[in-house]
């Protein structure tokens, strides 16, 4: 069943289609890549289906309700979340207190009871904390919980993101090229992290420029150029496709990858 | 229709002051991210140093000259010994620092000098000028005048020489000026020399028609940075806009309506525009990066 | 290869011995509220050391002014949305304690809760359209907000009188007049407690913790579910409150109102108490208020040279200790512990 999609998606920057026209389909449950060439839309397209750009053309479906140009908070109560590329850490604040922010929707408390510190209030933190040790947990940083998350590691504060979107239980979870400057190790252990998140029955939608991690991982690639749709389909199949391979090596390097396969 | 002329004409005169305050704003924004709060302590000091070396003795001119030079001189210090040393903290407290210096100059003035109004000697007398029914002083033309002459100055300046491509490149962006060899401390420290000179010409230009005194700068930064806001932060043409229309706005209302409500007017019509242009009438939107 | 064994960094090492110990004396010490019973006990042992029943008077002004910082602080230092007509709602509490007994002949308390609600009605519908802006637009906003209200006060003089302003009758608290010096040192100190209890209460709650993640980004914070600008609003409408109640408090104390309580100036002071004493620091607001309100009496022994030395302070204070006063030292305490 899909759970996300997107039907001509399109927008433009001062003159610059950054998305053109982009339709996908993700199944629920895959892990769906979506790769491309530096400036082929892919960051532009999460900041779409996530409602922090509105789209100037096309329509996103999620969970089969229309979902376009919905705010961002409002599309998280609908089950979607995400990272980015550029860290959106809460610096101000701990590393479980960023994750029990991903608490946020699933918290019943009111304004007033929060201002008296009324009873439900000190159940609703012990619950919040106790699902962002949860969420920690599941991405190895549990031991680094009342840390400021302005002393952490870069490979930390990247797992310290999906942690946080993983705390707001998401159905579909987008991740904006989470191995982005980590070191092998670190991009080693986001590929357990991202298989124990679809086992956990999340759909992932993958951004990322670690070929060896998509290719790992991905159920399903779909392939942006130039802000349009260039290939879609398995790994091996997005892999032997000559367009793909123009499209990132350039049609002379095209010509001499295949040389040097025969 | 005369009545009308005579309004426009006083607003566009105190307009022009608050135009050149908000350039000077704008200056210093672009150059150093700072909002500059202390901008009209320079108006001041041009006004209040002329007053008291005319009193000294020395011919208007001259006086006007050391004036200039004088408030230049705290432009610089105020960079040297308060911005500079605070690089890299964030915007509120940089805008403390500049507040903490206008309560100092404001203080050493009344020091220096004393609490009372001052005027100069208008530059063409004061038999004002007939024109369409409005009777017009001759000091508003002179006022005028002067604001345009150091727009036109600034631009060419900017657009013209080496230097000032220096500058406009500090502020489109600081590392990558740096990075072509260009010395930043240099251009942002004559960034304020130069905010703080533009500041003290309207400061004299203006004093015959306004007076002067050790505190009009709070008001005149308020109102600066309103027009500075107005037009749109950075932009230069959107402040001097942004001033002329305050000065405008306040002459017109105080005119038809009552002069209590003239502050009341031009900022209901400053919260209006920003609820339809969130980034002033010639500011740029910004798309958020993620 | 398994993802916890990557995570070469230890957890926070609990040591057996001292563990007993610490649980019990750990858990106190890191209560939410351990900061206001501290403060609590400093307000209570301040009189000890006044030279002077003048001090009762100075030190209800620090705490007055303190609740208003407090308030203001929850806006700029935990949800970071400048405020530079904040002095507005301390305007409207302090109008309404004036108007509320001399106009319809209400109660004191009744018309302070009165002006708190108004306080809170007005922010809501600025709040919505104002909050929208950001940075420098917004401070504009706020300063011009600011002053429609103060001219207002100044205009309607048939119910305000004018820039003369008007005189406030004293609160009387069930059958108890509050007056003297003394008795608002006390009346002030509860008040300034509570609202910093109220405050350490929001920043440990959900609502608290959505209103700290929007300050450093709004975006994750909307990814996350959490309604920004309806955050910004609840934000903005609580430290209105704030104002608006230590506004009348000032009234009450003062006996006499004047525009003057909402004005620009007033307002700039407050966001000094704010940012000198520690953006993001219930107690740094206190220590903001205490230094303002403390300062100026304190230099007018140099008469004519007091502004330049204020001048030179703030501007010292805020080169030297550029997260504020109460964050640095802190921050200096950490360094050289560890």
């Amino acid at each position: 069943m899909t759970i996300l999609a997107t039907e001509g998606l399109s927008l433009s920057f001062g003159g610059v289609r950054a998305v053109d026209g982009v339709s996908l389909s993700v199944p629920e449950n895959f892990v769906f890549s979506i790769i491309g060439p530096n400036g082929a839309g892919k960051t532009t397209l999460f900041n779409l289906i996530s409602g922090v750009y509105a789209p100037d053309d096309g329509s996103v479906r999620l969970a089969g309700a229309d979902v376009t140009g919905l705010k961002p908070d409002r599309l998280a109560r609908c089950g979607l979340s995400r990272t980015f590329q550029n860290l959106q850490i809460f610096f101000r604040m701990s590393a479980i207190e960023n994750v029990m922010v991903g608490r946020h929707r699933h918290e019943r408390t009111g304004v007033f009871a929060d201002l008296l510190h009324l009873p439900a209030v000190g159940r609703q933190n012990r619950e919040t904390r106790a699902q962002a040790e949860a969420a920690l947990d599941r991405v190895g940083l549990a031991g680094l919980a009342g840390q400021s998350a302005g002393s952490l590691a870069y490979g930390d504060l990247k797992r310290l993101e999906i942690a946080r979107a993983l705390a707001s239980e998401p159905k579909v979870l987008l991740l904006d090229e989470p191995a982005a400057g980590c070191n092998p190790v670190e991009t080693a252990a986001l590929e357990g992290v991202i298989r124990g998140i679809a086992a956990g029955g999340v759909t992932v939608v993958l951004v990322e420029h670690d070929m060896r991690l998509v290719m790992n991982v991905s159920d399903r690639i779909h392939v942006l150029a130039n802000g349009a749709t260039l290939a879609e389909g398995t790994g091996a199949e997005v892999r032997s496709n000559p367009a793909v391979i123009e499209a990132y090596l350039g049609v002379h390097g095209a010509r001499e990858a295949a040389h040097a396969a025969h | 229709m005369a009545e009308l002329l005579q309004f426009a004409f006083s607003g566009l005169t105190v307009g022009a002051v608050y135009a050149l305050v908000a350039l000077g704003f704008t200056l210093i924004y672009n150059a150093s991210d700072v909002i500059n709060f202390a901008q009209g302590e320079f108006v001041m000091l041009g006004g209040l140093v002329t007053v008291f070396l005319l009193a000294a003795g020395l011919p208007l001119p001259v006086a006007a000259l050391l004036a200039v030079v004088a408030s230049t001189l705290v432009g610089l210090a105020l960079y040297r010994f308060a911005i500079e040393p605070a690089r890299g903290a964030n915007a509120v407290t940089l805008i403390m620092i500049t507040i903490g210096a206008s309560i100092f100059l404001r203080g050493a003035a009344q020091v220096i000098f004393d609490k009372r109004y001052h005027s100069l000697p208008p530059l063409f007398g004061d038999t004002p000028i007939r024109f369409g029914g409005a009777a017009i002083l001759p000091q508003s033309l002179v006022v005028l005048a002067g604001a345009l002459v150091i727009v036109v100055l600034l631009w060419a300046f900017v657009d013209r020489t080496l230097f000032g491509k220096a500058v406009l490149a500090t502020a489109a962006n600081k590392l990558a000026a740096r990075l072509v060899g260009i010395d930043t401390r240099l251009t942002v420290g004559f960034s304020f020399a130069i905010s703080a000179a533009i500041g003290a010409i309207a400061g004299i230009l203006v004093t015959p028609i306004t007076l002067t005194s050790y505190n009009i700068g709070t008001l005149l930064a308020l109102k600066g940075f309103a027009a500075a806001m107005l037009g749109g932060i950075g932009s230069a043409v959107g402040a001097v806009l942004g001033g002329l229309l305050l000065g405008l706005l306040e002459a017109l209302s105080a005119g038809y309506l009552s002069s209590e409500f003239k502050d009341a007017v031009a900022f209901i019509v400053i919260l209006a525009v920003l609820f339809v242009r969130p980034q002033g009438l010639l500011g740029r939107a910004r798309v958020e990066r993620v | 290869m398994s993802v916890r064994s990557l995570d070469e960094r230890p957890a926070a090492q609990e040591q057996p011995l001292s563990k007993a110990r610490s649980t019990f004396v750990g858990s106190l010490g890191r209560h939410r509220l351990m900061p206001v019973l501290l403060l609590a006990v400093l307000v209570a042992l301040a009189p000890l050391l006044f030279p002077s029943g003048f001090y009762y008077r100075i030190f209800a002004l620090v705490y007055i002014f303190a609740l208003a910082a407090v308030g203001l602080n929850l806006l700029m230092g935990y949800a970071g949305q400048v405020s530079l007509g904040h002095a507005g709602f301390m305007g409207i509490g302090a109008y309404a304690a004036a108007i509320g007994p001399a106009h319809f002949g209400l109660p004191g308390w009744l018309s302070l809760i009165i002006g708190a609600v108004l306080s809170a009605l007005i922010a809501f519908l600025v709040g919505r359209p104002i909050l929208r802006l950001k940075g420098h637009y917004l401070a504009v906003a706020t300063l011009g907000f600011g002053l429609l209200l103060a001219i207002v006060f100044t205009s309607e003089a048939e119910w305000t009188g004018g820039p003369d302003g008007m005189s406030v009758s004293r609160l009387v608290l069930f059958g108890w007049s509050v007056r003297g010096s003394e008795t608002w040192y006390w009346v002030s100190a509860v008040l300034f407690l509570a609202g910093a209890a109220i405050a350490y209460n929001l920043i440990e709650s959900p609502a608290g913790r959505a209103m700290r993640a929007i300050h450093d980004s709004e975006t994750a914070a909307g990814v996350l579910g959490v309604d920004v600008s309806r955050t910004k609003l609840l934000v903005f409408v609580i430290s209105s409150v704030y104002a608006s109640i230590a506004g009348s408090s000032l009234a009450f104390f003062n006996g006499l109102v004047t525009p003057d309580v909402a004005g620009f100036l007033r307002s700039i002071e407050l966001v000094a108490m704010v940012v000198l004493g520690g953006m993001g620091s219930v107690v740094g607001s206190l220590v903001g208020a205490a230094v303002l309100v403390l300062l100026p009496q304190a230099l007018t022994f140099l008469h004519d040279y007091e502004h330049m030395v204020l001048g030179l302070i703030i501007m010292g204070v805020m080169i030297f200790l550029r997260d504020g006063i109460v964050p640095s030292i802190a921050a200096a305490f950490r360094g050289r512990r560890g």
